[in-house]
């Protein structure tokens, strides 16, 4: 069983951090960024090709993790991979010893840098979950000739995740989507980036009233200033960064980034902790923040 | 229809590259509601290709150019202008242009892109509705299809990219989940948002399709194995 899994099951407030491949093989960061939170947190994310722009493998990154003594949750999308290939990957991640995983759709290719591929999007992340379910129960999506279930030899097991956005400006849907991807054998939820704890609340109270019962980790996006947060305002759908933050970060200057950048997770995650079981802290880099925040929020 | 555009005149000439005496082919369908491949259009295409030094031996509107006993009737009342072309360049969808290299032996250029099937708004206003899957959906999403109208194709509820009922690939189209969900919810039948759908079998969508009727008639009640 994965540390995030016991850590969960044992009703332990449980952190998760993040870090981004590299476009290129240097591993260098990467691994520097993973080893700086690695003792504060579960478990690390590793991001797949994220928001559609070409990089090293959530994969092969987590395998070096796991090589390291880490944990990841490996990030799996939904746009680049048809059946057969998602299929094979969560085969090769159970055999490089990768536990976690977490089925995401994926940003669409028009947000990235590859803008003339073709996506795939061959299963949604509902029919990734329900992939994972089937592998883990030895058989593959695919059939034999007489039209009976593929026997795999040897099953995986996995500790599978998946995502929600709480913060979406029309929910509801949102809330079916996760009602189904717990049916489909989700464990554990980490949630878009969240900025409004009483938004957070009325989603949360929504999801306990319909008997969503997986653990539900705080997506924390680790907020550099006021051009990010204007640009998630304008550009990134269900994450609202409140007015009273944003004048908060107009007032703080440039030296002192890092430093607010710590008090605003911290104090999300305090105000949040009550509601939901972890926090996902997504800090974009500035990976060496993460131990700072987890001690703030204490 | 078949929604579809012109080809950039020096993309049509490229590709006429050591060809001197041209065909041109239009349709009486698709492209001509598209203003693409019409009589006009033909008419004004014949000018510029002559304006740029071709010989063009005659111009045709097809009815349609993808079928080919159209074809081969209407290739019969322009027989001397195709014989005298080295080419023919048609103002239609690929496969008009590949039913006329086909039917008529003869080097077809296309002077089109058949951009999508689509819905007509109004002359000059298109979108798609319908991404022939080859196995309709549009029962379980109260007429509305997910796999064209949303972004990613997904069956089983929104990604978190919309805002505002907008798509977060363009912010000019709907998102088709809100649609489908407010459709839903006006009917009663929220229900079906929980249904688990399972991968679709993508199978039909295995190109280069075809499709024969096995006794030239159509199959009954069309439930004939896909």
């Amino acid at each position: 069983m994965s540390k995030l899994q016991q850590s969960l099951d044992a009703g332990h407030f449980t952190f998760t951090g993040e870090v981004g491949p590299p476009k290129g093989v240097d591993l260098t960061h990467v691994i520097e960024g993973a080893e700086a939170m690695k003792d504060k947190v579960a478990a690390i994310n590793v991001t797949d090709i994220q928001t559609a722009v070409m990089r090293l493998g959530s994969l092969a990154v987590s395998a070096k993790l796991v090589e390291r003594g880490m944990e990841p949750v490996f990030q799996m999308v939904c746009r680049d991979r048809n059946r057969l290939a998602l299929q094979s990957d969560l085969l090769s991640a159970a055999v490089f010893g990768i536990e976690n995983v977490l089925s995401i759709t994926g940003d669409h290719i028009v947000k990235g840098d590859h803008r003339e591929a073709k996506p795939v999007y061959d299963l949604d992340s509902v029919q990734l979950l329900k992939a994972m379910t089937t592998l883990e129960g030895g058989a593959d999506m695919g059939k034999d000739f007489k039209g009976r279930p593929n026997k795999l030899e040897g099953a995986p097991k996995f500790f599978k995740g998946c995502v929600v956005t709480p913060c979406a400006d029309f929910v509801e849907p949102q809330i079916l989507k996760l009602e189904k991807k717990v049916a489909a054998g989700a464990q554990f939820c980490q949630t878009q980036a969240v900025y409004d704890p009483a938004a957070f609340e009325t989603f949360m109270n929504e999801v306990r009233r319909r008997n969503i019962t997986i653990p539900i980790m705080v997506g924390i996006v680790v907020v550099k200033g006021l051009g990010m947060a204007k640009y998630m305002n304008e550009n990134v759908p269900g994450v609202v960064v409140p007015e009273a933050m944003m004048k908060e970060l107009s007032e703080t200057p440039k030296e002192s980034a890092k430093a607010k950048a710590v008090e605003i997770s911290a104090r999300l995650i305090r105000a949040m902790k009550p509601m939901c079981q972890g926090a996902h802290i997504m800090p974009l880099g500035w990976d060496s923040l993460v131990p700072k925040i987890v001690d703030a929020s204490a | 229809m078949i929604i579809q555009k012109q080809k950039s005149l020096e993309e049509i000439l490229k590709s006429l590259e050591g060809v001197q005496k041209v065909f041109l082919a239009g349709c009486a369908d698709c492209a001509t509601a598209c203003k693409v491949g019409g009589t006009e259009e033909l008419v004004e295409m014949k000018a510029r290709l002559e304006a740029a030094g071709k010989t063009v031996t005659g111009t045709a509107v097809f009815d349609t150019a993808c079928q080919q006993g159209a074809v081969r009737m209407k290739a019969r009342e322009n027989e001397a202008a195709l014989a005298a072309a080295d080419d023919i360049v048609c103002f239609a969808c690929g496969t008009g242009s590949q039913t006329l290299q086909e039917t008529l032996e003869k080097r077809t250029h296309p002077g089109a892109e058949s951009m999508f099937v689509g819905q007509v708004h109004r002359l000059g206003k298109y979108s798609e509705k319908c991404a022939t899957c080859g196995k309709c959906v549009l029962d379980r999403y109260e007429g509305i299809c997910p796999v064209t109208r949303c972004a990613k194709g997904l069956l089983n509820g929104p990604c978190g990219g919309y805002k505002n009922g907008k798509c977060e690939v363009d912010p000019e189209k709907d998102c088709a989940w809100v649609l489908i969900y407010k459709e839903m919810e006006k009917r009663g039948k929220l229900d079906k948002m929980r249904k688990f759908e399972p991968a679709k079998d993508q199978s039909a969508r295995h190109t280069p399709r075809a499709y024969v009727w096995p006794k030239r008639t159509p199959p009954p009640s069309q439930g004939a194995k896909s």
